[in-house]
Formats: structure tokens, C-alpha cells, sequence
């Protein structure tokens, strides 16, 4: 038997295909059906969205063009006019404290709530419970509830804290119920059994397994965070970088201003995305 | 031997001391730098929680703008889905150059990883105030705003994705003579497809959120809808774009999940 | 003929570790050589020298009379067109259904468009159901890859690499990580396929036994070097245990009785 024998399928153990119908390499299944029935109404949307954008006659070409020549000024010619270096090292340090605070408050609600809400911990219905409810907080935009509560507080640190909590919790109890979750079950069962109650067991048992989780998944809400605090200076007067940012473009109109501002929040940001890698592969290692 | 055993948990105590106090001092700086007055944080929440349930719905007034409010949140939703599809088609290019399985040469490798890296970590609201200056008060500010940002963060996303699951179908495709090419479309594509998908999802309802911020800076969509009830303290109307942009939300993620349910 | 030919063939990697030295052999048509060493060794490297999925340092590679290191992309690609490769760990599209798989390789012989629209012949797609029949997988041809067990996934490596007609077989540990059973089957196959069809088989293997079972020659090589070059029944325990470094008694294997 030749591999063109193999081939043809001649030869006399030989199985022939009748190609008098075609044949279908790939046939329907649920899978593909849904993939591509989304991919078709993304693009649709996509069209939809560009045939009713309000262009306001701007030519998209153009106002490109303008982008890239601006964003190499800012990048070239950074200055600050409006306030000095050291003010901006202060405001720096006012959006990583607004950032700061929202992660630990957000970090302390959320480890009780994440035990509660850990199926292999409390019961299905108060999981359940707090993981909608949770879900519905975190439907509500962080600038929304920051504006909710700046009507009772007034614009300013406290409104913002409270408000960046609320997504803080909402997705750190996601997180941490997620990483209790995983824990083997004999583990808990083994110190049940030796007599145990709930709260020994979480703190001596529970916590000391998932913290690297814990950790990871906390600093990389802190990352998050720093990014949303100087969203929230900007439109909800919490201060800080973002509120610079806000006068130097809305107000004085200077590019090398927010030049100068972009490059202390970009590098920054760098700085807590290399500890949050760092971190996340230190936790690969452990696992 | 007792004294090891003394030692180590000795150890972990000052362990945990030192983490605490670490932590309790940056609690007190940010405090400090931040003005943040804690009695008045309490004091306000309560009275938040007050106010909002007895003012902060919505009453027969502001329903009759339920209309324009809808036309607001179409306007949003097709803006992050609109910029979100698009980022992810040019994260690919660029993730394809940038993964280690896929690149073509280093330096385009580099350059590729670089584009993305500054790309995510400017804020979307940092995005949008740039591109006010060239783009003015329009859709297209927030539409540019969302791309750049969902640009670079599915560009690393898609990068991982692409090393994790089908370097080892790539090396086969490499040793039967396909070309680039195809081993793209018939390697790469149909391994990472479901993971992408699930990413540009998720990046479609985090963009959603931040259009409503964004709508507030660039004067477009639900976020400007919003700014305005709230500046002319009409809160019950406010209140009415709140429901509707989480139900919107809800339905969306409910969506989302069905859909990662049956491809992953 | 010699189909392939190896000529001082060296492979040093940037680290410094030195892979390959001085590695000479020829191949004719048709015969199944069993490449036999402990892991580390280089057997994998040396494979991938052949078909250039790794670059050498220095020597030679002639396949049919073609130097390969001296072929541009397309060349390389033509000549890959030509032999077949098959992976301990069966480099499958998981996602995709058994005939999809098969039908890859068939994508270094088409043009760059109707490749990347998957757009196969007729003709191409009854070989790809002829060649799933000789491998026994008739029941699996849709289903997917990643429902399919460790022999049959090998399968349909093997098939992905049969469809390209090709002139020689490289396999990479093929049998490393399946179960003995299964492993019988895909020796087998790699037998028939050899025999009957002709085609020229070099298996790169860990267990001794199954070389000396089915190979007309078995090569041994230890730290990159070629120790042993020649016939199964040739080996002596002395050069088995030089090649592994190993005292006699500690390999789980028998030399004696399994020939043949």
C-alpha cells in the first residue's frame, strides 16, 4: 500500500469515500453558533454606533493629526505654570492617600463580607444574597455614587472615599469569597471536627491560605484605584492630581501643564503595575 | 528544639506587627494628606443613606423624561461598544507582534509592548482632557478616550492569551510548512478566540461605566445627562439615569455571562 | 539513495550549554531508526535541526540533496511540506475537530488566501477521511480535540502529518506520555506506516525496550554525542547502561527477549 493508495483510498482494505456529496469539515454546534451570533451583533452595534455618533463636523483625520502633534508637545515640553514641583509631589500624594484609603476601608468590609459570602463557609442563601447585592453595586458607577454621597458630604475626600469604597468592596468581596472558596474543604473539615468554631477556623485556617490571593488581588485593586482617584479629582472635586489636570486643561488651557501632570500619573502607574506583576508572579510560584 | 519553636512564633508575631503598623501609618498619612475627616465620614454616610431614601428616587416628573434618557443610554452603550470592538481588532495586530510566540521580530516586539503599556495606564479620564484640546466637546473625545485605554489593556490581555494557549499548536503548524498566515487563522484564532471574547466583554461593561464619567467631561451621553439634573439639583430625575444605567448594566452582565458560560 | 544526510552537525545555544557536537549519520529511504538517549541528551534538538525549527551552529543537513540551512522562508517552507513532525505532547488546535486538525496539513501546500479561509478541496478533505479510517478514528472525525483521549489525540497528530504526503516522519517522543497500551497502538501504526507505505521514521525515544522492538537501527546519543550506531540486536547491555550512566539492574528493561 503506496500513500497515494492511502490517499485515493484504492487498494483493497480500502474504505472509499463517495464524494458525490460534499463534505462538511465543520458542522453546527452550540458553541460556534453563540460566538459567532455575538460577533455579528458586536459589529452590528459597531455600525449602528458609527451611523449615529454625532460627528459635530469634525474631520476624524484632522483632529488626529492635532492629537499625535499634542500629545508630543505635552510629552516634550512638559512645564508646570500653575503650580510648583513640590505642590505636584503633595497632590501626588493626596490621590495615592484618596486611593489608599478607599483600598483598606474597602479591604476590611470585604474580608468579612467575603466570608459570608463564601459558599464553602456560610450558607447558599446569605451567599447568594451578597453576591447580588454586590453585583448591583457594582453597577452603579464609581462617579455616580461619589455624587450621591457629595450631596449629603459636599464635594471633597470624604464624599469620594465613601463612594470609591462602594466599587472597592464590590469587587475585592468577589475576590477574596473566590479565593476562600478554593480552599480544600478537608482542611475545614478537619478542624471542625477537632472541635473548632467558625471564627477559629477562619483566622487560623482560612485567612492563612488565601492571603497571598488576598494580597495580590488587593494591590491590584490599589491600582485601580490610584486611576479612579484622579478620575474623581477631575469630576467630582476630590483634589489631588486629578483636579490639577482638570484646571490645567478645562480652565488654563496649557497642554505642557497637563503635559507635566500625565507624565507624575503615568509614571506612577508604571511603578504599581510592575509590584502588581511582581506580585501576581510571586503567587503563580507559591501556588 | 523549644526554643526554635518559641522563635518562629516570635517571628511571625513581629511579622505582623511590623505589617500592621506599616499599614496603620500610611492610614494615618493619607488621612492627614487627604483631609480626610473620619467623624465627619461617618456622620455623612448615615446621612447620605437618609437622604437618599427619603429624595433620591424618582417621581412622576422626572418619568416623563424616561424618553430622552433612553436615547442618552443608547447613545452611551454604542459608544464602549463601538470603541471597544475596534481596540480589540488593532489589539490583536499588535498583541500578535507582541507575544512571544507570534512576533515577528523583537524590536517590533518591544515597540508593540511599549504602545500598550502607556496606552493602559493613562486613565480614561486623563485620555479624555487630551483629547479635549484637539477633539472639543464631542462623542468622539470619549470615543477616543475608551479606544486608547481598551487598546492598550486588551493588548496585554490578548498577548497572555495568545502565549498561554496555542504555542504548542503553532509549532506543529511551523513544522508541516503554513505560513504565517495561516498559522494565524487556523492555529492562533480559533485556540484564543474564547478568551478574547470574554475579555472584549468585560471591557465592554467596564467602558460602559467609564463613558458615564466620561460623558461628564466631553458634555455626550448619560454622564452629561446626569451632570446636568445634578448640578441643577433635579435628583429625582438624577436618580431615574442611576436605575436605568443599572439596569442596563444588570441585563448586560447577565448577558456576558450566558455567553462565557457556553464558549469557555 | 540517502534521503537525509547529517554532517558534523554542532548546536551550541546562547546560554552556552552545549546541545549537539560533531554529529554525523545518514539515512537511506525507508528506515526506522530509533534515536535513543537520556533526557537532556539533545535527541530533541536534533530533530529540530532537521527540519530547521532550531538553527545549527555549524555542519551540514542535506535532505534529498537539498542543504537546509541554506534555504530562504518559502524554500523551507516547501521542504516542511515534505516531512512530517508528530509531539510528545501532540501540538493540537484543542477547539477544533479532528478533521480540521488533520486537514492543517495541508496549509503549506496552498496559497496564502485560500489556506487562511480554510477552503480545502474536495479531494483534500476524502484523503483527510481515508487517512482518519486507517488510523481507527471513523467515530471521532467532529469531535473535538480536547474529548479525545492521549492515543488518539497522537493519532490524529500522526494523520495531520500523513496528509502531507511526506518523505520522512520526525517523532518526538511520541509515546512519552501515554499508557502502555496506547502506546503499543501508535508503535504500531508508526510500523505499518513504515513498511507499508514506505515512508522513513525517525522516533526519538526514552524507553529502550520499545526502540530495540521496532527499529532496524537504533542510534544512541548521550551529552550530544553519537555513542552507539547500528543494529537492535547489536547493543550490549554495557553500551545501554554508558549510554544512560547507569549501573546494570537500575533501568526497568530487557534486553534480551524482546527483539522482534
Amino acid at each position: 500500500m503506496s500513500m497515494e493508495q492511502v490517499l485515493k483510498g484504492t487498494g483493497s482494505k480500502y474504505k472509499y469515500y463517495n464524494t458525490s456529496k460534499k463534505i462538511n469539515i465543520r458542522p453546527l454546534n452550540k458553541v460556534s453558533l453563540i460566538m459567532n451570533a455575538t460577533l455579528i451583533s458586536l459589529a452590528v452595534l459597531t455600525v449602528y454606533g458609527f451611523m449615529t455618533f454625532d460627528y459635530k463636523n469634525i474631520s476624524i483625520v484632522e483632529a488626529l493629526a492635532q492629537t499625535f502633534y499634542n500629545l508630543r508637545i505635552m510629552f516634550f515640553e512638559p512645564h508646570l505654570k500653575y503650580f510648583t514641583l513640590g505642590e505636584a509631589f503633595y497632590q501626588l500624594a493626596v490621590t495615592l492617600g484618596l486611593a489608599f484609603l478607599t483600598t483598606i476601608i474597602g479591604a476590611v468590609i470585604s474580608v468579612f463580607l467575603g466570608l459570608f459570602s463564601a459558599e464553602n463557609l456560610s450558607s447558599r442563601k446569605v451567599s447568594h444574597i451578597i453576591k447580588n447585592f454586590v453585583a448591583v453595586i457594582r453597577a452603579v458607577p464609581t462617579v455616580l455614587w461619589v455624587l450621591i454621597f457629595a450631596v449629603a458630604a459636599g464635594l471633597g475626600s470624604v464624599a469620594a472615599v465613601i463612594g470609591m469604597t462602594f466599587h472597592s468592596v464590590g469587587y475585592l468581596v468577589k475576590a477574596y469569597s473566590e479565593s476562600f472558596e478554593e480552599i480544600d474543604h478537608g482542611v475545614i473539615e478537619a478542624l471542625k471536627a477537632s472541635g473548632a468554631n467558625w471564627w477559629q477556623i477562619v483566622f487560623q485556617a482560612v485567612i492563612p491560605s488565601s492571603i497571598t490571593y488576598m494580597l495580590s488581588w488587593t494591590f491590584m485593586r490599589f491600582e485601580i484605584n490610584f486611576a479612579v482617584a484622579v478620575a474623581m479629582g477631575a469630576v467630582a472635586g476630590a483634589g489631588g492630581l486629578g483636579f490639577e489636570l482638570f484646571m490645567a486643561s478645562g480652565h488654563y488651557f496649557d497642554l505642557r501643564e497637563v503635559g507635566m501632570i500625565t507624565y507624575f500619573i503615568l509614571i506612577t502607574a508604571f511603578v504599581l503595575e510592575a509590584i502588581s506583576t511582581k506580585l501576581k508572579l510571586r503567587l503563580k510560584e507559591s501556588v | 528544639m523549644d526554643k526554635d519553636i518559641k522563635d518562629i512564633f516570635v517571628k511571625r508575631r513581629w511579622n505582623k506587627i511590623f505589617f500592621f503598623s506599616v499599614l496603620a501609618a500610611f492610614t494615618i498619612g493619607s488621612i492627614i494628606v487627604t483631609n480626610f475627616d473620619l467623624t465627619r465620614g461617618f456622620a455623612s454616610f448615615f446621612k447620605a443613606v437618609m437622604w437618599s431614601v427619603t429624595n433620591f428616587y424618582p417621581d412622576a416628573e422626572a418619568m416623563k423624561r424616561l424618553p430622552d434618557i433612553l436615547i442618552k443610554l443608547r447613545e452611551t452603550i454604542l459608544l464602549a461598544v463601538a470603541s471597544t470592538t475596534l481596540a480589540a481588532v488593532a489589539a490583536f495586530a499588535f498583541a500578535l507582534l507582541g507575544s512571544n510566540t507570534t512576533k515577528v521580530n523583537n524590536f517590533f516586539s518591544l515597540v508593540s509592548r511599549g504602545v500598550a503599556s502607556v496606552s493602559r495606564n493613562i486613565p480614561d479620564a486623563v485620555w479624555a482632557m487630551i483629547l479635549l484640546f484637539s477633539f472639543g466637546q464631542s462623542a468622539l473625545t470619549g470615543y477616543f478616550a475608551l479606544f486608547f485605554v481598551t487598546f492598550g489593556f486588551l493588548c496585554r490581555t490578548f498577548t497572555e492569551t495568545i502565549d498561554e494557549v496555542s504555542g504548542s499548536s503553532v509549532e506543529a503548524l511551523q513544522a508541516t510548512g503554513a505560513d504565517y498566515f495561516h498559522i494565524v487563522s487556523h492555529a492562533v484564532i480559533p485556540s484564543s478566540l474564547p478568551q478574547m471574547l470574554s475579555w472584549i466583554l468585560y471591557m465592554i461593561e467596564t467602558n460602559i461605566r467609564s463613558a458615564t464619567l466620561i460623558g461628564m467631561l466631553t458634555g455626550t451621553g448619560i454622564g452629561f445627562s446626569f451632570g446636568i439634573f445634578y448640578k441643577t439639583m433635579n435628583y429625582s430625575a438624577a436618580s431615574l439615569v442611576v436605575i436605568v444605567v443599572v439596569v442596563a448594566i444588570l441585563i448586560i452582565e447577565s448577558m456576558s455571562n450566558y455567553v462565557r458560560r457556553v464558549i469557555l | 539513495m540517502d534521503l537525509l544526510i547529517v554532517k558534523n552537525l554542532a548546536k551550541k545555544y546562547d546560554t552556552g550549554t552545549i546541545a549537539l557536537s560533531d554529529i554525523n549519520f545518514s539515512v537511506l529511504e525507508g528506515e526506522f531508526i530509533s534515536i535513543i538517549g537520556p533526557s537532556g541528551a539533545g535527541k530533541s534538538t536534533l530533530l529540530r535541526c532537521i527540519n530547521r525549527m532550531i538553527e545549527v551552529s555549524s555542519g551540514e543537513i542535506l535532505v534529498d540533496g537539498i542543504n537546509v540551512s541554506k534555504l530562504n522562508k518559502k524554500e523551507l517552507r516547501n521542504l516542511r511540506t515534505r516531512i512530517g513532525m508528530i509531539f510528545q505532547h501532540y501540538n493540537l488546535v484543542n477547539r477544533l475537530s479532528v478533521i480540521e486538525n488533520v486537514l492543517h496539513g495541508r496549509l503549506g501546500y496552498k496559497s496564502t488566501i485560500s489556506g487562511i479561509i480554510g477552503n480545502y478541496t474536495e479531494e483534500e478533505k476524502t484523503w483527510a477521511m481515508n487517512i482518519i479510517h486507517l488510523l481507527g478514528l471513523d467515530e471521532q472525525v467532529y469531535k473535538r480535540c480536547d474529548q479525545l483521549s492521549g492515543g488518539q489525540k497522537q493519532r490524529v497528530g500522526i494523520a495531520r502529518a500523513l496528509i502531507q504526503n511526506p518523505k520522512i516522519l520526525l517523532c518526538d517522543e511520541p509515546i512519552a506520555s501515554l499508557d502502555p497500551n496506547a502506546a503499543k497502538i501508535i508503535m504500531d501504526y508508526l510500523r505499518k506506516i513504515n513498511k507499508e507505505m514506505g515512508i522513513t521514521c525517525l522516533v526519538n525515544l526514552h524507553q529502550v525496550n520499545v526502540a530495540l522492538a521496532y527499529s532496524d537501527r537504533v542510534i544512541g546519543i548521550k551529552k550530544g554525542n553519537i555513542v552507539y550506531d547500528g543494529l537492535p540486536a547489536n547493543i550490549t547491555s554495557e553500551q545501554i547502561h554508558d549510554i544512560y550512566g547507569s549501573e546494570a539492574g537500575d533501568l526497568i528493561f530487557d534486553v534480551g527477549g524482546s527483539h522482534g
